[in-house]
């Protein structure tokens, strides 16, 4: 019990100081980064205190704006992928989610795809219209979500197929 | 009663996420607004003690580079020093206005739409709120927030940035703002239809303001066109300074900044 909390809280960690030290100064293409500090929300076990759950993901997006110095923009996105990541479980991995059968790391590829995809999208979304807070920029916010999703789910996929134990 | 703390006890999840995306929807709305986003800022010790130990490794990088460039600057300073015809006033009694102190740049960002950098200096080193941040070719932005060992810059590269710049060849003034496009192209507005520009003109600050001491470099004009009431001509403006790429800063502090304020105080 207590390694599984040890790993999320080195988790918490080393995926905010990853994000905030190296991904976002990538820039490719000149404003394209990846966000991938959400692999906390989406690798979060299931049969979970949802309380807990919400707070700790407002606490990661936090995190990462202080170093950012975006002010919450963030925290607003993390906070709402984690109140609806319920929904897209339901969705991605059918109804059986419920019964905690469903170990994200051991499901199926094309169905992690789908749940990483549609959360990415949505957190990314929300994301830029929080940082451009201006709706003459739609364009501008579609665009710089589309490219950075990409780049967040294909990362996404690739660590957590890196860091998965392989079933025995 | 029992059927509100029944609704609470229901909905507290809800309730929860409620609260604290509110709490993020508010952080944002006070970083959209200039001079507000003072809570969650990153020059406090434990964030900017992590850039610092990062940038300490990082800064190995460019050595070659930044020698170069303070190579260019001493050339460029000894030049105006033979080329002096009287002789420099290097005693301590006549100092002038402005004092300049340097620093190093521990975080950069210019991806985002709001843009800020930290540097190694604070109160500590009595750095205050409002002094401009300059860099050998350029301009660079406003000091915003400050720790006691960090400070935080608002970079030119943000949509809340306002600085008062000028033409060099006539004194038509203006507000240099930036449209989130291109990091190396800022827009100079509300210059007035009567200035004459042409492409290549040189672009200055306007000493209008007590922040910058006028004619530090900004850029030189890309492109201008004028606007819908046709009266004011927003020129694009091509940065001398690589905003993607700073090392050392300098700090300009304006010693009459007070007595100046307390001028203008008069009239409100």
């Amino acid at each position: 019990m207590s390694n599984t909390i040890t790993l999320h809280i080195a988790r918490f960690i080393v995926l905010v100081l990853v994000q905030a030290l190296v991904l976002n100064n990538i820039n490719f293409l000149g404003y394209i980064n990846p966000y991938i500090y959400i692999l906390f929300i989406l690798l979060y076990p299931i049969n979970n205190n949802r309380m807990l759950f919400i707070f700790l993901s407002f606490l990661l997006g936090i995190s990462v704006d202080l170093f950012l110095d975006s002010g919450g923009v963030h925290a607003g996105a993390s906070v709402f992928i984690a109140y609806v990541r319920p929904v897209f479980l339901k969705f991605s991995f059918g109804a059986t989610y419920d019964h905690q059968t469903v170990k994200i790391n051991t499901s199926d590829i094309g169905q992690r795809l789908t749940y990483f995809s549609l959360i990415t999208v949505v957190h990314h979304l929300l994301l830029f219209s929080l940082e451009v807070f201006n709706t003459s920029k739609v364009l501008l916010i579609l665009k710089k979500t589309l490219f950075s999703s990409i780049f967040t789910i294909i990362l996404c996929v690739l660590i957590t197929l890196i860091f998965s134990r392989k079933p025995k | 009663m029992q059927q509100i703390i029944n609704f609470f006890l229901r909905n507290k999840n809800f309730l929860l996420f409620l609260l604290l995306f509110s709490i993020a929807i508010s952080l944002t709305i006070q970083s959209h607004s200039y001079h507000r986003s003072k809570f969650i800022n990153s020059a406090n010790f434990l964030t900017g003690g992590v850039y610092e130990s990062v940038n300490n490794i990082e800064q190995y990088f460019n050595l070659k580079e930044e020698n170069e460039q303070l190579l260019e600057e001493n050339n460029r300073l000894k030049a105006m020093l033979y080329n002096n015809i009287e002789p420099l006033n290097i005693d301590s009694m006549h100092q002038g206005q402005y004092e300049v102190f340097p620093a190093k740049v521990i975080k950069n960002a210019y991806a985002s739409t709001n843009n800020y950098l930290i540097i190694n200096k604070g109160q500590r080193d009595s750095l205050t709120e409002d002094l401009g941040v300059i860099t050998s070719k350029g301009i660079v932005g406003i000091i915003d927030n400050t720790s006691k060992g960090y400070s935080r810059v608002m970079s030119i590269l943000n949509t809340n940035s306002r600085v008062n710049a000028q033409l060099k060849k006539t004194d038509h003034f203006g507000t240099l703002t930036w449209n989130t496009n291109d990091p190396q192209v800022v827009q100079l507005i509300d210059i007035p239809k009567q200035a004459p520009l042409n492409v290549g003109d040189t672009i200055l600050t306007g000493g209008r303001s007590t922040i910058f001491p006028k004619g530090i470099m900004i850029g030189t004009i890309l492109g201008f066109q004028i606007d819908e009431t046709e009266n004011y001509f927003t020129i694009d403006v091509k940065l001398f300074n690589d905003m993607t790429n700073i090392g050392h800063v300098h700090i300009i502090k304006n010693k009459n900044t007070q007595e100046i304020k307390a001028l203008e105080a008069i009239d409100e």
